[in-house]
């Protein structure tokens, strides 16, 4: 049959071109014009030009735009820190408890995948109706477990604003961990866990001595699709807070603060060169997660299991 | 008796309480929304838990949103992109995966790790080079801006998961239909239906970031010919914030159809999500 073969396969080159050429014009092009773009500047009203990393000087050093820029990176970092330590060790315990064998564990998995599936918008929108005071759902439902106290307007003041949206953030998105770390404890051989009861191991112990560490490649896993989507999060806030991610900026993550600076808002006209320049730092910011995340924890995983 | 891990029984309903209690915490908002679009203005806010009854029974909110949005266009122009881009990945994804999992040739691996990228990085990150090419392209307020994009954005993961499906298959098959005389496009469509719990699972992923992004429809195509579902649902919120009975009947309607999705392709999600992040 070889012989029957063509030299060069045309046929290769057929196979690949539509993914290729559409994921290079819409993916690839576009990310690196928008990188060069972050390199020019058309400063003093004239035509574009080059002007190296200045954009990124003044990202991080000029008033103007330092103060937004280093509120914004603080405030996604608390997110992503929010969700790391809530979603996840919540997600890695309702995975454990599915792991039990108890009846019925397709239903609840099902259940709580729900809010998962559903539109960011939306699932902001209901959050910000039930925490409306107008409603008073927030306020009845304190009262019922006797913690009226702690009923406030949380979206609307700048002290919890932040921390309220991570934990909606958390409340949707904890189906992707639980199911991740859900496969990964089904796949340890029963006979490990046995083997340690036998001997004597008591469950918490057999968690932490013997599930966690085989399940570790999935904890980083899910770390780093946390770490990615967080820093790209952007819906969430604009849907309930708007563009200018209120109250005062307390809610601005990077994904808004570019969101505004690329098309403008009320007070300041659209910059695309700023705009691209901010999608360049939240690209460096990514891709030292995922650098991180293959170089540093993968690879040491490998040696581990080998 | 042989031992096994099963839960004792004390234990059992420990577990049974606490995953209980928390499908409450991710159900009751869903819930508590669609359960008060169907009652009038005032039972929504004097008993919000009560299910409704013949007297405060109304459709209110629905005929609102009837009337002063186009909810049906919105759901078609999401339906089209949706089902048009799940079409392009498949078809793109399929054909760029057989060609990665059946041929050596010299840049193989190097053509997956450059597709593999976008995996990792977020296409809205181009969003500023993207908006660019389709006011050059002329396709800024078309739906087939939106096609495009979510079709690039699908199509990382999906080569992924195809490819490393079609590795799996044994290769007998390819070269005995080979011997038979037939062409390489014909036993990639042979090869086709064998993988089809895969195509499941990349359907079944790829279909919903799709359906939900505000992002794109908001940049590429706002006008009212082309917005999308989630989009007609953000403006319609935003205008009518104050009339609850209209924001519950809007949130009911966009909730509806993923989970509806969700419900017929829960299994295949479940496989995707896995194999998206197992390597």
């Amino acid at each position: 049959m070889s012989l029957r073969r063509p030299r060069f396969r045309t046929h290769i080159p057929v196979f690949l071109a539509p993914a290729v050429l559409i994921y290079t014009a819409f993916m690839i092009y576009p990310l690196l014009n928008s990188l060069w773009l972050s390199l020019t500047n058309n400063a003093a009203g004239q035509i574009p030009s080059f002007v190296g990393l200045q954009n990124y000087f003044t990202l991080f050093a000029r008033e103007q735009w330092s103060a937004p820029f280093w509120n914004s990176l603080r405030n996604n970092a608390v997110f992503f820190l929010i969700h790391m330590v809530v979603q996840n060790p919540v997600g890695l315990f309702l995975a454990a408890l599915l792991n039990t064998r108890i009846r019925g564990t397709w239903l609840y998995r099902t259940a709580i995948f729900v809010p998962t599936i559903l539109s960011v918008v939306i699932v902001g929108f209901i959050w910000k109706l039930i925490l409306n005071p107008a409603w008073g759902i927030s306020r009845s439902l304190l009262q019922f477990v006797g913690l009226v106290a702690l009923d406030k307007p949380w979206l609307g003041l700048e002290s919890t604003a932040l921390v309220t949206l991570s934990l909606i953030s958390v409340w949707q998105n904890i189906g992707i961990p639980m199911l991740l770390f859900l496969a990964a404890l089904i796949r340890i051989p029963d006979e490990l866990v046995e083997a340690a009861r036998v001997d004597g191991a008591g469950g918490w112990k057999i968690f932490w001595r013997i599930q966690l560490p085989l399940i570790l490649p999935t904890v980083g896993i899910v770390s780093v699709l946390t770490f990615v989507g967080n820093f790209n999060a952007f819906e969430l806030i604009y849907a309930t807070q708007g563009a200018l991610a209120g109250p005062n900026f307390a809610s601005d993550i990077l994904g808004t603060f570019f969101f505004r600076t690329f098309f403008g808002y009320q007070l300041q006209p659209a910059d695309p060169f700023m705009g691209a320049t901010i999608a360049g730092v939240m690209l460096v910011i990514i891709l030292t997660g995922v650098l991180i995340y293959f170089y540093g924890w993968q690879r040491r995983m490998q040696r581990v299991r080998y | 008796m042989p031992k096994t891990h099963n839960a004792g029984p004390l234990k059992a309903v420990a577990a049974h309480v606490a995953l209980l209690a928390y499908c409450a915490i991710a159900l009751w908002p869903v819930l508590l929304i669609i359960l008060n679009s169907f009652k009038d203005r005032l039972s929504i806010f004097s008993q919000p838990y009560a299910f409704p009854t013949g007297e405060t029974f109304t459709l209110d909110g629905y005929k609102t949103l009837y009337s002063s949005a186009r909810f049906d266009l919105y759901f078609l122009n999401s339906l089209l992109v949706t089902a048009s881009s799940l079409v392009l990945i498949l078809a793109f994804s399929s054909m760029a995966a057989f060609a990665l999992a059946e041929y050596k040739f010299r840049l193989n691996a190097l053509t997956g790790l450059y597709l593999a990228i976008g995996i990792m990085v977020p296409i809205r990150l181009g969003t500023v080079g993207i908006l660019r090419i389709m006011v050059d392209l002329h396709l800024v307020n078309t739906l087939w801006s939106l096609i495009l994009v979510y079709t690039t954005q699908g199509i990382p993961l999906a080569v992924f998961i195809l490819t490393a499906f079609m590795r799996q298959l044994p290769k007998d098959l390819t070269d005995a239909a080979r011997v038979d005389g037939a062409s390489e496009y014909h036993i990639y469509l042979l090869i086709l239906p064998l993988v089809r719990p895969a195509i499941g699972s990349v359907l079944a992923i790829s279909m919903i970031p799709i359906w939900n992004d505000l992002w794109f429809p908001l940049i590429l195509s706002p006008g009212e010919s082309t917005k999308t579902l989630v989009l007609g649902a953000q403006a319609f919120l935003g205008e009518f914030v104050n009339d609850y009975n209209a924001v519950l009947a809007a949130l009911t309607l966009a909730i509806l159809p993923p989970v509806f999705l969700y419900l017929i392709f829960a299994r295949q999600l479940v496989r995707g999500i896995t194999a998206g992040a197992v390597k």
